[in-house]
């Protein structure tokens, strides 16, 4: 029986996850403080535009997205299999797809900021 | 002590005359303190005596008596029938082919288990006039959490991906492969390292992480093949990104 080539998703699959957990709590936290007006002064967005204007800032930003994006996908795919939906290649490929293209999207953001 | 008459409803399959499995009702006259266990022996001895089940301790050491209860795989010595209303549906273990009644045939998990290895590989052979492989206290709590496991096969019955995926060698082995890996006296990991970490292996574990739910000896399988898949992931990157780590 040969061996899996699984870690090539799973190890993106399990930093995403710990990112996951890190960052995004916090995130939606702030950005729900921001939609209510309430936002603290050194998360300005003249200083948010400028983290993310900076090249060390854009590969955090990324990071995090691209991760998150691919965590969520590779988790939706595992729970579909768990639901009984056998058709794996196909809800892998659309939910990895849609985790790329949301990474590239962020990637041309980033880089046009 | 207190009385109670406890409906249980138990699924009944005899392969010589049935040509499928059917629930049968019984009352049951209870102590307040007993298990379903109990009401079950009672039944056998009292009702019905040709009711067949499994079990042996009746102190959760022995893991033969796993059942479903009301839906959940439970061992039935540790299933208290006060924390149960109305009737209490008894069936055998999930997932695992029914030889008669509440007995399960468990053939697919002793062949996996045997797949894994899942004995000490010692690093080095040496003869017995050189004495014992020692181990120090902090050696053997790495492993001893996934060592307690008892066998009783209640993991498998709660794992959507063995119910849904019968090639998967499943928990309680997987697990077992993880005590002997952690092992200070063993050197079998690269071996076992060809079932662990195939798709059959961890991979096929999504980490629903009802084994650890389930499990009467808290092992936590779940944390065994999550680390599991750490392992087998650093293995993947050594042998196929870092030139000449190809083992």
């Amino acid at each position: 029986m040969a061996k899996s080539h699984k870690p090539v998703v799973w190890f993106p699959f399990a930093a995403g996850g710990t990112v996951i957990a890190f960052f995004i709590p916090v995130i939606v936290l702030l950005t729900f403080l921001a939609a209510l007006g309430h936002v603290p002064a050194g998360l300005s967005y003249e200083r948010m535009h400028a983290f993310a204007g900076n090249g060390l800032g854009k590969l955090i930003v990324f990071g995090v997205v691209a991760l998150s994006l691919w965590s969520s996908a590779h988790r939706l795919r595992c729970t579909c299999y768990d639901f009984g939906l056998r058709a794996d290649t196909l809800a892998a490929t659309v939910l990895y797809v849609a985790a790329i293209a949301g990474s590239i999207a962020s990637a041309v953001f980033l880089l046009r900021i | 002590m207190k009385e109670r008459t406890v409906q249980l409803e138990v699924l009944r399959y005899n392969p010589d005359t049935d040509t499928e499995a059917h629930f049968q009702r019984y009352e049951v006259v209870c102590q307040e303190e007993w298990v379903v266990l109990d009401a079950l022996n009672k039944v056998k001895a009292d009702i019905d005596p040709t009711l067949n089940y499994r079990w042996s301790c009746h102190m959760a050491v022995c893991g033969s008596c796993g059942m479903m209860i009301n839906g959940e795989p439970k061992l039935s010595c540790h299933a208290f029938l006060r924390d149960y209303e109305g009737v209490i549906r008894v069936e055998p273990l999930a997932h695992f082919p029914i030889e008669r009644d509440l007995v399960t045939a468990p053939d697919d998990f002793m062949e996996k288990l045997k797949r894994v290895k899942p004995y000490v590989i010692p690093k080095e052979k040496k003869p017995i006039s050189e004495g014992e492989y020692k181990q120090t206290p902090a050696q053997l709590m790495k492993f001893r959490q996934y060592s307690m496991c008892i066998n009783c096969m209640l993991c498998y019955a709660a794992c959507p991906q063995y119910g849904l995926t019968p090639k998967f060698i499943g928990p309680a082995a997987l697990t077992l492969a993880h005590r002997y890996n952690l092992d200070s006296r063993d050197g079998g990991r690269k071996e076992r390292q060809e079932v662990v970490a195939t798709h059959e292996g961890v991979w096929e574990c999504t980490f629903v992480g009802a084994c650890s739910e389930v499990c009467p000896a808290h092992v936590d399988p779940a944390s065994a093949l999550q680390q599991m898949k750490i392992t087998s992931s650093i293995d993947w990157i050594v042998e196929h990104l870092i030139p000449g780590g190809k083992s």
